[in-house]
């Protein structure tokens, strides 16, 4: 047995490679599925990990995008402490929400988030003075990379990147090291600890667990990666509009994650990936792309239910099983 | 937009004619609500397809009216129309598809319903295309009446009779009919039910059926008053939820409550604080949830 080859470290580093081999198109769809790999990963946290089935989890998406969005182009704030406001004040509303979310069961609970998220995209729908209102916030500014340019063309050989290649660079590290930081989340006792409540919360509380905490630990957690994601997004989108926290982005970001296979770590970024790529084959020959994504729902559900990678398993599986002939 | 009407003057016939709308808006609401409590009450399931029905309930009245072309009584036919092949779709949808997730968890039974949202919306748009239907108003309502010294459409009238009208036949149906009666059993248990000899794969078909007839009516009867556009499905399912959220999932006075609260809280909120009654509307849902999970009316699932 040969050792386990760190395919996501490879795939990371393979993916620096993007603009200099693409064009500016792959470089743009490449930014897109990362952004929207990291969203969906927070949401397996939450639905994947511990079973809690959020509706509403766009809020923290379309939260840390207002966030970084308004620090930098109203404060005039660095990208390197907006970014990471974003996060924070994702995970604070996160808890305020949370902590009455956690408190139902099942429907209740999908029903409080979609609540808690509708109040999120009315503020943001209606505050004019602060979000923009029904226009929302366009021309954010990319972060300050003229050092990154200087820096760069000392080097021969590098340089040459436009503003939004350096911006996917960025937006490469961040989600990579939030995807490091998630996955010794979920591999942690805390992670283990939250497998289990969603396998058996009654069984979690005997064995003296505070179900919860947990809980709400997990849905701050996941709130303040969706925030993080929310924030690349508004700099990659150029602007910030209230339909980032609509119910149907929380539908979307469910379908990625539910694509790729709920439950196993990079199932959601697989999802996302397929997802966007799908699209953008799909809608340059028909403008009824949601036709298309209901259909690949509907099969999902039907036929594949375990997602993408639990399509790759029976298969696996049944290979596997097959007697090797001669 | 944004204009604030003087709080110092309580006219007290604009409030009544506010009062009026608003409740003109929860008898809609209502239609639509209690088919998705229906749904939930029953199935257990919440339908997000449930908007869906009601705008497909609205673009097909539209076309039977176009088709049966002007004349007394065709706007009824085609609402009746409407609602009934509704009622179908919704039938069939549950026979050969839905029918096969009750064993699966809820997530993907939410999930197919959205995925219903997405492919009947898209259906719509390839069938009627993106600009908006409109559909006159039916004969012998076209004018408007004088009540309590406000100028009332005869048509808004009317669905304020039909509200009560239908809420109360549906009451009598749950209550007093051998139907209703295997409803409410269903609701409580069906295992049961199935167990001393009832249908309950057909109870359940029939139960989709009539919420759906409600949705498409809702949809039927509301072009009149507004136009027909796609995006109207997404917009109201979540008006919908609030609804039956606030009265009470599966209850079904509950959804008419709520209905009667959300139209007044949007009446009245746009008047005193006209940036924020879709927060107000929200932030009640929210605290319903909180304070009481299973709502004003509804009674807490065991």
């Amino acid at each position: 047995m040969i050792r386990r080859v760190p395919w996501a470290l490879l795939i990371f580093l393979a993916a620096f490679s993007v603009p200099a081999l693409g064009s500016r198109f792959y470089t743009f769809l490449a930014n897109d599925v990362l952004i929207w790999a990291l969203f969906a990963t927070s949401l397996n946290l939450l639905v994947g990990y511990t079973g809690l089935v959020s509706f509403g989890h766009a809020a923290y998406f379309g939260i840390g995008a207002y966030t970084t969005g308004i620090l930098m182009k109203s404060g005039g704030v660095p990208f390197l402490l907006a970014f990471p406001a974003a996060g924070a004040f994702a995970g604070l509303c996160a808890l305020v929400f949370g902590f009455f979310c956690v408190r139902l069961t099942r429907i209740y609970f999908a029903m409080l988030t979609l609540a808690f998220a509708q109040i999120t995209w009315a503020i943001c729908f209606k505050w004019n003075e602060v979000t923009g209102g029904e226009q929302g916030m366009p021309d954010i500014p990319y972060p300050a990379f003229d050092w990154v340019d200087r820096l760069a063309s000392a080097i021969p050989a590098i340089g040459g990147y436009r503003t939004s290649d350096y911006y996917y660079f960025t937006c490469l590290i961040a989600v990579g090291v939030c995807l490091a930081v998630l996955r010794r989340i979920v591999l942690s006792p805390f992670g283990r600890m939250l497998t289990t409540i969603r396998e058996n919360a009654e069984r979690a509380e005997f064995i003296g667990v505070n179900v919860r905490r947990y809980e709400l630990a997990a849905f701050v957690v996941a709130g303040a990666f969706a925030g993080l994601a929310g924030g690349l997004f508004g700099i990659f989108n150029r602007g910030v509009f209230p339909d980032f926290a609509y119910w149907t982005k929380s539908s979307e970001v469910l379908i990625m994650t539910l694509l790729g296979g709920m439950g196993t770590f990079y199932g959601p970024a697989v999802g996302a990936l397929v997802l966007i790529w799908l699209n953008q084959q799909i809608v340059s020959y028909t403008e009824y792309w949601p036709l298309i994504l209901g259909t690949i729902l509907v099969l999902l559900l039907f036929v594949f239910p375990g997602g993408l990678a639990g399509a790759v398993a029976t298969v696996s599986r049944r290979l596997a099983r097959r007697p090797a002939r001669a | 937009m944004g204009a604030r009407w003087p709080v110092s003057m309580p006219d007290l016939s604009f409030i009544v004619a506010q009062s009026l709308s608003g409740l003109t808006a929860a008898m809609f609401l209502f239609l639509i609500a209690s088919g998705l409590s229906l749904i939930f009450g029953v199935l257990r399931v919440l339908n997000f397809a449930h908007g869906t029905f009601y705008m497909l309930g609205a673009y097909t009245t539209y076309q039977f009216v176009q088709w049966l072309g002007p004349g007394p009584g065709t706007f009824w036919m085609a609402a009746l129309g409407a609602a009934l092949a509704v009622a179908l779709l919704g039938g069939l949808v549950e026979r050969f598809l839905f029918h096969r997730l009750y064993v699966k968890e809820e997530l993907y039974q939410l999930l197919f319903t959205y995925a219903l949202v997405l492919i009947l919306s898209d259906v719509a748009k390839i069938l009627w295309g993106t600009q908006q239907k409109s559909v006159g108003r039916p004969r012998g309502l076209t004018g408007s009446l004088n009540v309590f010294g406000i100028t009332l459409p005869a048509y808004n009238l009317f669905i304020l009779l039909l509200g009560p009208a239908i809420a109360i036949t549906f009451w009598f149906v749950l209550q007093r009919t051998r139907a209703g009666r295997f409803i409410r059993a269903a609701a409580l248990d069906r295992e049961t039910l199935g167990a001393l000899g009832v249908n309950v794969d057909r109870l359940y078909t029939g139960v989709f059926m009539v919420a759906s007839f409600l949705g498409g009516l809702g949809g039927a009867l509301i072009t009149p008053m507004r136009a027909v556009v796609p995006g109207m499905d997404t917009d109201v399912i979540v008006d919908a939820f609030v609804v039956v959220v606030i009265g009470g999932l599966g209850s079904f006075w509950g959804t008419f409550l709520g209905a009667v609260i959300y139209g007044q809280v949007l009446s009245f909120g746009i008047l005193f604080f006209p940036r924020f009654s879709i927060f107000a509307i929200f932030a009640l849902m929210a605290a319903v949830l909180i304070l009481r999970p299973w709502g004003l009316l509804g009674r807490p699932l065991s």
